[in-house]
């Protein structure tokens, strides 16, 4: 599946860290990095980051 | 086996998320959503920060700033009926009543009723006073939010800074007063909120702090001492109170919310949950005491603790984990970001672990929690996020040992 971010409307909560970290992750100056295309087997710890932005900004394709 | 018929009431975040997780772990379950607002579920944490801001700088883009803040479903309308418009007065045997008189089924309930404002008990200046909770709030708000208006916030909670920070930002006049010594002072500590304090004059709040509102005139609001202060709007943000109402004699524990246990069910009324704002649960990871944590993460993590009940009963199983949640909140006040991690209100002591306090608005600082001696939370004011992330890990690996230990 494709994991995208907008990164338009993103403010850097971090939600999605904490609940893929496989997946999501800051650098080190606190910029949000994710992997494009994940497995199935992740889709769970995707939704679960999706559903916990606060700004709605994970796409899930 | 008949598909169960379950009832959330409350169409907010708690209500969807719940919607969502009784879907995943009851695919056949016929889920009904019901709410007293005329609006789908939608996010409310921007009502005093961006929605508030772009709504009073054009009040006609209203339908604009309600699509921004209008939650995603990942339910097909097929899964869930939503009935809104109509709030629940009762739950009966076999179902909730509404106030229009219909009586939707449920053999299960699930309370999602949230919270509303405090009001002050005192007449005068109707006209001006406002509260902070809905998107109608806002829509009646937004058009008095002008440049050069004077602004008066009572109480200094989140949404009371909030909005002052909004207020200044668009060019009125703010002034916060707030009965504590320091705004925020309970959620923060007085360290950190003396710091915010000093943020808020920096950008021209007046910080009316020790003092409180003895009533209302024509012109605005009088204060305890007897100063009066002119004030186009008045903005009540007092807190909140739990609506449970609708379940009295329900059974369950109604004193500050629904107490439920940790699989969200409410000891007393049968059939009978609750979910976010309302839900009063112990969150072991903080000890024994049943509380209420009014936090935009809530909704999410009951709803998915509601969706791990249901499954588990369903396949006769017990549940594997315990419920301790890890609480966060965050908010936005002069182009700074706060974000806390646990529960820093409950600490006795806290440490600057990056930054000076002094500092504060200007440099990132983080500030860990302190109860007893052992991390309790951790907050970021400005605080670069991959810095923030760590110092959350250390705390979630504390907090766990607590928990096994």
């Amino acid at each position: 599946m494709k994991v995208d971010v907008d990164m338009s409307i993103c403010l850097l909560h971090g939600q999605c860290v904490i609940a893929a970290p496989q997946v999501f992750s800051f650098d080190d100056d606190g910029g949000l990095v994710w992997v494009a295309e994940v497995d199935e087997a992740q889709r769970a710890d995707v939704e679960a980051a999706a559903d916990a932005c606060p700004e709605q900004a994970i796409l899930l394709g | 086996m008949t598909a169960p018929r379950i009832t959330i009431v409350g169409a907010s975040l708690a209500g969807l998320r719940t919607a969502e997780a009784v879907h995943a772990a009851l695919p056949a379950a016929r889920i009904t959503l019901v709410g007293d607002e005329p609006l789908a579920p939608y996010n409310r944490p921007p009502l005093s920060k961006e929605a508030a801001e772009t709504l009073a700088r054009d009040t006609t883009a209203r339908e604009a700033v309600f699509g921004k803040l209008l939650l995603r479903s990942k339910l097909s309308p097929a899964a869930l009926s939503l009935r809104l418009g109509s709030g629940a007065v009762a739950l009966e045997p076999g179902g909730v009543r509404l106030a229009d008189g219909a009586l939707v089924p449920g053999e299960r309930v699930i309370a999602a009723t949230g919270l509303r404002p405090r009001r002050l008990p005192l007449p005068g200046a109707e006209a001006r006073r406002h509260v902070l909770r809905s998107f109608d709030d806002l829509v009646r708000l937004a058009p008095s939010l002008r440049p050069g208006a004077r602004m008066v916030v009572i109480g200094g909670g989140f949404i009371g800074c909030e909005i002052a920070a909004t207020g200044r930002k668009l060019g009125l006049e703010a002034t916060i007063v707030e009965p504590s010594p320091q705004p925020m002072l309970r959620a923060l500590g007085p360290r950190v909120a003396a710091a915010m304090a000093a943020l808020h004059r920096a950008h021209g709040v007046v910080l009316l702090t020790g003092r409180s509102v003895a009533g209302f005139s024509d012109e605005g609001v009088i204060l305890d001492d007897g100063q009066a202060l002119a004030a186009e709007v008045i903005v009540e943000a007092l807190g909140s109170h739990p609506n449970v109402e609708w379940l009295a004699g329900s059974g369950a524990d109604l004193r500050d919310g629904v107490l439920v246990d940790d699989r969200m069910v409410a000891p007393g009324a049968e059939g009978l949950m609750a979910v976010g704002d309302v839900a009063r649960f112990v969150n072991p990871l903080f000890g024994p005491e049943a509380r209420r944590t009014e936090h935009w993460c809530v909704p999410g993590q009951t709803a998915k603790r509601v969706g791990e009940t249901l499954a588990a009963e369903a396949a006769g199983t017990a549940l594997a984990t315990r419920f301790a949640p890890m609480p966060s909140f965050w908010s936005d006040q002069h182009g700074m970001r706060l974000q806390a991690f646990g529960a820093p209100s409950l600490a006795d002591a806290c440490r600057v672990l990056e930054g000076e306090l002094s500092l504060v608005g200007r440099a990132p600082v983080i500030v860990e929690y302190l109860r007893g001696g052992e991390p309790v939370g951790v907050l970021g004011l400005g605080a670069n996020p991959a810095a923030l992330a760590k110092a959350r890990a250390r705390l979630d690996a504390a907090l766990t040992e607590t928990l096994t230990a």
